[in-house]
């Protein structure tokens, strides 16, 4: 039987589900509370800080010898930023880090935190991005005089003779408000000095411990084997938790400096305000289409906020440069011009946040797509069935590599499971009676799995890819693989077992998969940008057939046989063909304590790989069916479908987990959720009142199908699953609700599509037609 | 996110709350149910110097209707509403708005006088106390005082009371069979408050509507009537075109608030729809 | 400074005695003077839910409390539910069903809708999901949380 493809359950919930997790807060408890002391203003010069007697506190002048935080992109026109640890003589965003109490407890430091008292003259802060483009606009950075950090542009060579040639032109304007990836479980940070051995251990709730120990080491220039960085149990991160900020570092340095054990566990409010934020970006895009309605070139102008800081080490350049090179998404397109830009303002740092650009991005060429079809009075299927690339290898217009996907089946499908014919029978009858029913689709792709070649192109100074596995059969036959990856609640420490299981011929109950910890895994880049399931799994495979040759060489010794007629199954290895048979255990037991006998290769069994493709992409189609109340404004969403196209799936169970919560957080960022600043920079969402994520009321059940293409760009034929689901709802549930209010005239270009902001286009649009 | 320091009482009598109240000198909170109060210390935007704690009280646990009215004491918690206890149009009238008030374990804990003393502009039940004409039982060293509800709400969570009162109970008028209710809100998400409701409730006599009173929450600083659609639908029989020019008339009588969840044209708008399907399903019943 | 106060709770049927300033928070209490820490803090005020135990048998926000205020109540948390290694039936259908992924939310949900069923055994679909909207996950979208909760629903009716 083969583990890969069986919907086992994950190995670790027992754990969670009885309460025995251990996230960085349980093992907090007991040590010495940090709270910040964090700006109240957006923009201003520190002109003093006086603190209450007796109190340990912390500002800029105690920790000068931590450097800044100073990510580095090369090219791009990228303009450094130096983050401080404690703001210094100026503040930059609301929620910075300003000042640093230690307490006993939380409520001491809190109470202490209250009394510091900051004497901050306010300047005109910028904050909303296309202001702070202006230029007359303050300045968030000197050394960034337009506030720009990071530009690029690009324009193909035949763009202006295929654009005069256009028989229609379609534009969008695409405003994409600003969310905040909110896991359930805060950030934090609990550092532990360890006095026998000088070490510090920092267990923190991140996605990629190795360079964040990196980067700790880096800017308090300590030697990183000194510091072990612990991702214990990580509740969510989305992105959120993949990059170094102030707070780590702090807490690190305040634990060597006072020789203790110090947490500082983020609270909701701090998560909301300071935390980082992502997709505030202003899309204009124009698409020219030949008669055929099919697209010949597209031109687009990106503007994304990144606010007051570029993160570490992704940088700033995520957002916008990811937004240049995907735009095309599915489509066939040779001409194409785009400039980019990253706009510093006074707000909160931008990070990754599942999805990346691409929910923003497919909602702009989605958008497109059915204003053109109504142009040409083309169905939406059909306008897209003229335009979405069907021959694979595909080379894009800005160079990527399209592996294998079905980019047009996913969409037929979608429409045959709706059955868009029927729905518009019925979409007529329900407007005869007052009610609006509409249905949108949203086809994208989605590169995932990518290592090291992929990341190069970007020009970062810290280049992310490749994934280690080093793995061991202990004398007792059971499997350890410590990983680069760090999974915090994917599963997939079942998946890899899986994986391994079926290379070695062993259930996965007996593999043990060991990450999250500096001091017990190889060096990686944790789990993020969809890329674990591929890029540690095809580690895993990799290591795992080595693995299984060197117990095919013991078994085929000690059954007399060649090695490559043996097999490994059930847990025995046996001659292919032939009678008898030796349990695994036994090869295990005669590699440590008989290797005497098998000569080369040494004793024991470890084996170690790395594994670092140059990517894969998904694929799908999500489609919804919505109804609007037009008297309201509010949206419920009918049907919401997937089909989608990520490859084998390793674990059925698993991969429909994944998409469920990446489509809700699709659904939250097309209707619910905003972080909205005030003109002053001040967050008027600091709680889970203001910024709403859905609860199960206003989610529908999610239908999924899968297509499984096998691609050659990924040796376990598993391409990534992990951010899909956020990437097509904005599309589908704008184009649905767009379709729904049709007899209104009413399109919407802005997410979240809040009742209001619909309330007041169809009043709007009513007025014009009165 | 954690509280302040505070001084904390755990009286055993209206008395003794009343007291302690009084030696806080108006530094003092009641604590009741906590479920607006708490968040709020959490945040550090209220710190009282002194909370008393009113639920080992057991004199202010209970809830009956007696002489026409019902009568709901201060440890009365909103889950006690959502199987009817008594009979006829109130209960099911509290049975139905008690779904839409935050949550199951809020409703646990909260309290109906305790929504009424925090006074937020979109609670329920204070709604429920402005359309039915409710009456507050307040005690302090003084005695106890009656406030009618035309009096007692003021504005963003402020009420007549002062600072040395306790709320111990509120009366709501038990309504005779010939009385129908409705009930409509919108808020983004389930528990949340609302950003429009609407409480309606109707004597019906011979097929026309003999009494109208029509409360609107979550709109202004505090619950208000709509009397000119009160008055309007006085003798008739709320066909749909009675409804549609009620409805009217109770939005275009409000000054709604204006924030960054709803724009005051937006809760308007809103009002409108609310009140006409409040009114809708009061005469579906 | 305030006076602290004795304070003793009854959590999964044992006693713990404490000494505690009267704002100290219920849940804190828990995780850190009972060393309970599978009830998690995600927002303090109220929203969330995954600091969700049952107090006499009734869903609460431990947030929402103060410590004090639980002297002599009977307080259930999650580690009351599994008996040894055997899991509750609410557990067994959250791992059956793939209802959590980071954990994290968890046990608040499993406190809530253990409360919510042995309250309500044959509570309908609509009202099943409005009770289960108290609270909120990030990683699931909820779908598999609602199909273990409506597992566990059969199973647990007595």
């Amino acid at each position: 039987m083969k583990w890969v493809g069986q919907p086992i359950p994950r190995l670790r919930d027992p754990v969670l589900l009885k309460g025995k997790g251990r996230f960085t807060a349980d093992i907090a408890v007991g040590a010495m509370a940090i709270r910040f002391v964090r700006s109240p203003v957006a923009r201003g010069t520190i002109c003093g800080i006086e603190i209450p007697e007796g109190a340990v506190v912390f500002t800029a002048a105690d920790i000068t010898d931590i450097k800044p935080l100073r990510p580095i992109l090369h090219g791009r026109n990228y303009v450094p930023t130096d983050q401080p640890i404690l703001a210094n003589k100026r503040v930059t965003y609301v929620g910075e880090p300003v000042a640093a109490v230690i307490a006993a407890t939380q409520s001491e430091a809190e109470d202490i935190a209250e009394q510091v008292m900051l004497d901050i003259d306010v300047l005109d802060p910028a904050i909303d991005v296309d202001e702070a483009l202006k230029p007359d606009a303050p300045r968030v950075h000197d050394q960034a005089p337009g506030n720009v950090l990071v530009e690029t542009s690009l324009k193909t060579p035949g763009f202006d003779a295929v654009w005069a040639k256009a028989a229609q032109v379609v534009e969008v304007d695409i405003r994409s408000r600003r969310q905040n990836a909110m896991p359930m479980e805060t950030r934090n940070a609990h550092a532990v000095f360890d006095h026998s051995t000088g070490r510090v251990t920092l267990y923190t709730s991140v996605q990629n411990p190795h360079p964040i120990r990196t980067g700790i080491a880096d800017v308090l220039g300590m030697p990183e084997t000194d510091l072990r960085v612990v991702a214990p149990d990580v509740g969510g991160g989305f992105g959120q938790k993949m990059a170094l900020v102030p707070e780590y570092v702090f807490a690190v340095w305040v634990a060597r400096k006072l020789e203790a054990s110090v947490a500082w566990i983020e609270d909701r409010n701090e998560n909301l305000i300071a935390s980082f934020h992502s997709r505030d970006q202003h899309h204009t895009v124009k698409a020219a289409f030949d008669e055929n309605a099919k697209l010949i070139a597209l031109e687009a102008d990106l503007r994304c906020n990144v606010g007051a800081y570029s993160n570490y080490p992704i940088t700033c350049g995520v957002e916008p440069l990811m937004a240049m090179s995907e735009l095309p998404g599915p489509y066939d397109l040779r001409e194409y011009s785009v400039r980019t830009r990253g706009v510093t303002t006074n707000t909160c740092p931008m990070a990754p946040y599942r999805g990346v650009s691409r929910p923003v991005l497919t909602l702009s060429m989605e958008r497109i797509m059915n204003l053109a079809a109504d142009r040409f009075g083309l169905d939406p299927v059909e306008m897209r069935r003229r335009n979405l690339i069907t021959e694979f290898p595909y080379k894009t217009v800005t160079g990527s590599l399209y592996d294998a996907g079905t980019y047009w089946e996913s969409l037929e499908r979608s429409a045959e499971v709706l059955d868009l014919k029927g729905f518009r029978e019925r979409q007529k009858k329900a407007r005869e009676e007052g009610r609006y029913l509409g249905i949108g689709f949203s086809v994208f792709n989605e590169r995932s799995g990518y290592g090291t070649p992929t990341f190069a192109a970007r020009g970062m100074e810290i280049t992310p890819g490749y994934e280690t596995v080093e793995m061991a059969m202990d004398p007792s036959g059971y499997v350890i693989a410590r990983i680069g990856a760090s999974p915090h609640g994917q599963g997939l420490e079942t998946g890899l077992s899986q994986i391994i299981a079926d290379e070695l011929g062993i259930e996965p109950s007996r593999i043990r998969i060991i990450s999250g910890d500096t001091d017990a895994t190889p060096y990686g880049w944790g789990t993020f940008a969809s890329r674990s399931l591929v890029l540690a799994g095809g580690a895993s495979k990799l290591a795992a057939e080595q693995m299984r040759e060197r117990l095919n060489k013991i078994a085929g010794h000690l059954l007399q046989a060649p090695p490559e007629e043996i097999e490994l199954a059930g847990g025995v290895a046996r001659r292919r063909g032939h009678e008898g048979s030796v349990e695994i255990t036994a090869l295990a037991r005669a590699a440590h304590h008989q290797s005497q006998l098998f000569g080369g290769g040494g004793p024991g069994l470890t084996t170690i790989a790395t594994y670092d493709p140059a990517g894969t992409f998904s694929n799908a189609c999500h489609s919804a069916i919505v109804e609007v109340d037009i008297e309201t404004g509010h949206v419920k969403i009918e049907r919401f479908l997937v089909v989608e196209d990520a490859g084998i799936l390793i674990n059925p169970m698993i991969v429909d987990g994944q998409i469920h919560g990446g489509v809700v957080q699709g659904i939250a960022n097309a209707l619910f959720e905003e972080i909205i600043y005030d003109e002053t920079g001040n967050i008027l969402t600091g709680s889970l009142m203001d910024f709403i994520p859905p609860t199960m009321s206003e989610v529908p059940t999610i239908e999924i199908e899968h297509l499984e293409t096998l691609t050659d760009a990924s040796i376990t034929k598993a391409k990534g699953i992990g951010e899909g689901g956020t990437i097509g709802p904005p599309a589908a549930i704008i184009n649905a609700i767009s379709d729904a209010l049709k007899p209104f005239g009413v399109e919407i270009f802005e997410i979240p599509a809040t009742p209001p902001r619909i309330r007041q286009l169809i009043r709007e649009a009513a007025k014009e037609k009165s | 996110m954690k509280a302040p320091q505070f001084a904390y009482r755990a009286p055993r009598s209206i008395k003794e709350a009343v007291t302690a109240l009084a030696e806080s000198e108006g530094m003092g909170k009641i604590l009741a149910g906590g479920q607006s109060l708490v968040p709020t210390m959490n945040f550090r935007l209220a710190r009282p110097d002194m909370l008393i704690d009113i639920n080992r009280i057991s004199e202010l646990d209970f809830a009956r209707p007696e002489n026409g009215k019902l009568r709901i004491g201060a440890l009365t918690r909103h889950a006690a509403f959502e199987r009817p206890f008594f009979e006829g149009p109130l209960a099911r009238l509290l049975a139905d708005v008690v779904q839409h008030i935050a949550h199951v374990p809020i409703r646990t804990r909260g309290t109906f006088t305790g929504s009424l003393a925090h006074a937020d502009p979109a609670s329920e039940w204070c709604l429920v106390a402005c359309t039915l004409d409710a009456e507050m039982v307040a005690h302090s060293l003084e005695g106890e005082r009656i406030i009618p509800a035309a009096e007692y709400f003021v504005t963003t969570l402020t009420t007549a009371l002062t600072e040395n009162e306790l709320l111990v109970e509120a009366r709501l008028p038990l309504l005779d069979d010939s009385w129908k209710h409705g009930f409509c809100e919108f808020n983004r998400r389930a528990g949340d408050f609302a950003l429009s409701m609407s409480l309606v409730a109707l004597k019906i006599e011979n097929g026309r509507i003999a009494e109208a009173r029509i409360g609107i929450g979550g709109v202004e600083d505090k619950p208000v009537r709509a009397p000119d659609a009160e008055a309007y639908l006085i003798g008739k029989t709320g066909e749909a075109a009675d409804r549609v020019e009620a409805a009217r008339l109770a939005s275009e009588g409000i000054q709604p608030m204006d924030d960054m969840h709803a724009p005051a044209d937006y809760r308007r708008d809103l009002t409108r729809a609310m009140v006409r399907r409040a009114l809708e399903r009061a005469l579906a019943r | 400074m305030t006076e602290k106060l004795d304070v003793t709770l009854s959590v999964n049927g044992k006693r713990y005695e404490m000494k505690v300033e009267p704002r100290r928070m219920l849940a804190d209490a828990i995780r850190e003077e009972c060393g309970l820490t599978g009830t998690h803090l995600g927002c303090e005020h109220g929203v969330c839910g995954a600091c969700t135990i049952l107090m006499d048998d009734k869903p609460v926000r431990s947030c929402l409390m103060f410590a004090v205020q639980a002297e002599g109540a009977e307080l259930r948390t999650v580690e009351g539910l599994a008996k040894g290694n055997e899991l509750h039936p609410i557990q067994q259908a959250f791992w059956d069903h793939h209802g959590l992924q980071c954990g994290f939310c968890t046990p608040g949900f499993l406190m809530l809708a253990t409360g919510v069923l042995e309250q309500n055994p044959n509570i309908g679909d609509e009202e099943l999901v409005h009770a289960l909207s108290s609270n909120l996950c990030r990683c699931t979208g909820y779908q598999n949380i609602l199909k273990a909760v409506k597992a566990a629903r059969e199973e647990m009716k007595p």
